[in-house]
């Protein structure tokens, strides 16, 4: 497991400790903390319990909640494309659709396609008929994110959301000079974040390294192909076609709404996986884990952002990731009620629980971002006379610069 | 306002329509705006709820009179539709079967249905006690083969015999209806032996439509038999002695239909090709000769000695859950994929030993060792 901490906190950039054992450890303050195999059960055991429960409380509350924010998805979605006939409200119209597809994208199309509604027996809810307002095919998303990502959350080398197989976020992942670019990618990747989603399933970076080959990506195409010209076709043809003379405006608004989208997307998403103090874990370590381990995994895999309620719906609750990767399934409008728990149960077990502000964590990630670019041995860059021993206060400014 | 005008319904189901509200399609945005407004999907308002038998000994019954939206593609006597409720407090949508008791109805045509509320029931008992006029319903399209062939409007010799037990009298009730309204001045035009089983005369559903058919002039007789008194082959040879090469209608509990199967001299799920027809609630459970070999659900780590009983049934019986819908093989609800074995379809008696197939578990019963991912 690898912890990497805020630098200007503690005294080493980076605190690697990897353990093949079935132990895990456990990032306190200044030291880090084993948790034992009892313990381990046990934190397990309470979040088993924790999810038991709300499974049982399922009902009326949550559905009413879901269709009521479909509802209002819907709303915004007719609003601006209505609104583009009136030029002097463009702005508004361009608002109202990166509303609606915000919420089309996070707290409906996310959280539905996880099959956090499926118990409703609803098909329009049900994670195997719903499809999102971007070009990447819900159906492949589906694998990628449900499967791959959910189930070996932050292991190197498994879980293909660590850097979307394009950045460096990790002191684990060998630096080589193209990471030089990170902070390019990442601007391109946020963006372009829904084609980066779609074309994350053709998992280009395995292709470059001999793992895949082409031809494994030919299944995948015809999907791909459908939802794009799909997408292109309504929000770039038809759209600003039928607003008549009005075509560049309703162009270049409905360009402006999935930007809109992709920007909020990207940020929100890299906030709850790849702030500072946010732990990978290696393959050894995760072989044969334990239901605790899992669950402790998850945990220090995440981040939360803390905000107010309309903030935490915008996210589609995504602000609540810790609570979203310990229970992936269940209702995300449940995460908020959820997250006082667990971060009782994490401060009994002296577990470190990753939470702060929208600014706060984005200054983390774009820090990370940066220092990643740079391998991580300083002598690399820096040459041995220059460094001062024992204070290893190489600050991140310096690094970025 | 109800969108039945078909220009605007070839509209709601153009290209042009499914382009612009892409991934998502025209229905989800319709239902915001009225329930009742539909492209494809069929959904229905409950207009009228009637009380048919209060349920003395038996669960009661009633009759809900459906305005279904305009997609409704109107249905043939005897058919039946898939209701799904979505049930108050669980807001879980449930999906049953039922069959439609009112004559043929055209495309968008206002069709009832005749339900018992039967004390496992969730879905019957929910539209029997509880649903009130407003209430909105999600439908398939009519189903089913179990239909009236003759036209109602063409008089022939041709007579037909309706076998029906309890609740089963919906699905044929439809076919009397239609043939008294369509046919020449209120009469079948042929002649219709109709003979049904119920538990008591209190427990009779249409008692007084059907005291007015047997009653009147009209080519229907009507022989009903309460209590004990279970079909009997002496008792339809009768009442209709040449009864083997008359079309025949039957609908009832498997019980029933295990016997009226046993008279026309066919096997249960081989009927073809002779003159009897059948609708059944419950698959007739016959597990031809002894069961063997053991069932295992490789997911749960549950498993046991097969008892012959459907794969759904053995899975309950085991404390499993699976997902269930009507439990008769029409719905898909139930499908899960089977690894390895072989299992028989218990309507159609066919066997199959593909390994990752995916089946049917509530129709299906294995034979033999079966493995089933659950």
């Amino acid at each position: 497991m690898t912890i990497t901490q805020d630098p200007t906190a503690t005294a080493t950039a980076t605190a690697t400790a990897t353990t093949a054992t079935t132990e895990a450890r456990v990032p306190g303050d200044d030291q880090l903390r084993r948790l034992t195999t009892e313990q381990l059960d046990a934190f397990g055991a309470e979040m088993d319990a924790i999810r038991q429960r709300v499974l049982g409380q399922l009902g009326q509350e949550d559905a009413d909640y879901i269709r009521k924010v479909v509802k209002a998805q819907r709303g915004f979605e007719v609003a601006g494309r209505a609104l583009f006939y009136l030029p002097p409200a463009w702005p508004l119209a361009v608002a109202a659709l990166s509303v609606s597809k915000i919420l089309d994208n996070m707290e409906i199309g996310h959280n539905v396609m996880h099959g956090q509604y499926d118990w409703l027996g609803d098909p329009g809810l049900n994670s195997r008929m719903y499809d999102w307002d971007n070009v990447c095919p819900g159906e492949q998303w589906k694998y990628s994110h449900n499967y791959i990502h959910h189930t070996f959350t932050n292991i190197l080398g498994k879980d293909r959301d660590i850097g979307y197989g394009v950045l460096r976020m990790d002191s684990d992942q060998k630096w080589h000079p193209y990471y030089l670019g990170n902070p390019v990618y990442a601007l391109l990747l946020m963006v372009f974040f829904e084609w980066g989603v779609a074309m994350h399933d053709l998992e280009v970076e395995n292709i470059v390294s001999g793992k895949r080959s082409l031809e494994d990506n030919k299944a995948i195409y015809p999907g791909l192909m459908r939802k794009i010209k799909r997408q292109a076709l309504k929000d770039y043809v038809l759209f600003p076609a039928l607003t008549g003379p009005l075509f560049p405006l309703t162009f270049a608004g409905n360009a402006t709404a999935n930007l809109i989208r992709n920007i909020w997307a990207f940020n929100i998403i890299f906030c709850g996986h790849f702030p500072a103090g946010v732990a990978t874990f290696s393959e050894e370590e995760c072989e044969n884990e334990s239901r605790g381990h899992w669950y402790y995994r998850q945990l220090l895999g995440s981040a939360n952002i803390t905000g107010g309620k309309l903030f935490h719906v915008m996210t589609g609750n995504l602000s609540h990731q810790i609570e979203h990767h310990l229970f992936p399934d269940l209702p995300a409008r449940r995460y908020p009620e959820i997250a006082e728990e667990v971060r009782e149960i994490c401060d009994r077990y002296g577990i470190g629980y990753n939470e702060g502000p929208l600014g706060q964590q984005l200054l983390s990630v774009a820090k990370k971002i940066c220092r990643f670019a740079l391998p991580d041995k300083k002598s690399d860059l820096v040459p041995s006379f220059l460094r001062k021993p024992a204070a290893g206060t190489v600050t991140e400014t310096s690094l970025a610069a | 306002m109800s969108l039945t005008a078909s220009p605007l319904q070839s509209l709601l189901r153009s290209r042009a329509l499914a382009a612009l509200t892409s991934p998502h399609g025209v229905d989800r945005y319709l239902e915001q705006v009225n329930p009742m407004w539909a492209a494809h999907e069929v959904r229905a308002r409950v207009v009228s709820v009637r009380r048919e038998t209060v349920g003395v000994d038996t669960a009661p019954v009633a009759t809900l009179t459906l305005q279904p939206t305009a997609t409704w593609g109107g249905h043939r006597a005897g058919q039946y539709v898939q209701v799904g409720v979505d049930l108050p407090g669980s807001a879980k949508r449930f999906t049953r079967c039922f069959s439609i008791s009112s004559a043929a109805s055209a495309p968008g045509e206002q069709f009832t249905l005749t339900i018992r509320a039967h004390d496992e029931g969730q879905v019957s008992s929910f539209l029997v006690a509880q649903a009130q006029p407003g209430q909105m319903i999600h439908l398939s399209q009519a189903m089913g083969d179990f239909t009236l062939t003759e036209s109602p409007a063409t008089p022939t010799i041709n007579h037909l015999v309706m076998i029906s037990g309890g609740s089963g009298i919906t699905p044929v009730m439809s076919m009397v209806r239609t043939l008294l309204r369509d046919g020449y001045d209120g009469r079948a035009n042929r002649k219709v032996t109709f003979l049904h089983y119920a538990r008591s005369p209190e427990d009779q559903i249409f008692a007084e439509e059907l005291a007015e058919i047997a009653a009147g002039d009209n080519h229907v007789d009507v022989h009903l038999r309460y209590g004990d008194r279970v079909f009997s082959e002496f008792e339809l040879r009768r009442l209709v002695p040449d009864f083997r090469d008359v079309d025949t209608w039957a609908c009832g509990p498997g019980g029933l239909i295990e016997l009226v199967h046993a008279a026309y001299g066919v096997d249960v799920g081989s009927a073809q090709g002779s003159r009897l027809r059948v609708e059944f609630f419950k698959p007739p459970m016959t597990v031809s000769g002894p069961a063997e070999g053991q069932v295992s659900f490789s997911r749960s780590g549950a498993g046991a000695a097969n008892t012959g009983a459907s794969l759904l049934e053995q899975a309950e019986a085991l404390g499993l859950e699976p997902e269930f819908g009507c439990r008769m093989g029409i719905c898909f609800s139930c499908t899960k994929t089977k690894t390895e074995g072989t299992v028989r379809n218990v309507v159609t008696g066919a066997e199959s030993s593909l390994p990752d197939e995916d089946i049917q578990i509530c129709v299906s019963a294995p034979v033999g060792d079966c493995v089933v991912d659950l």
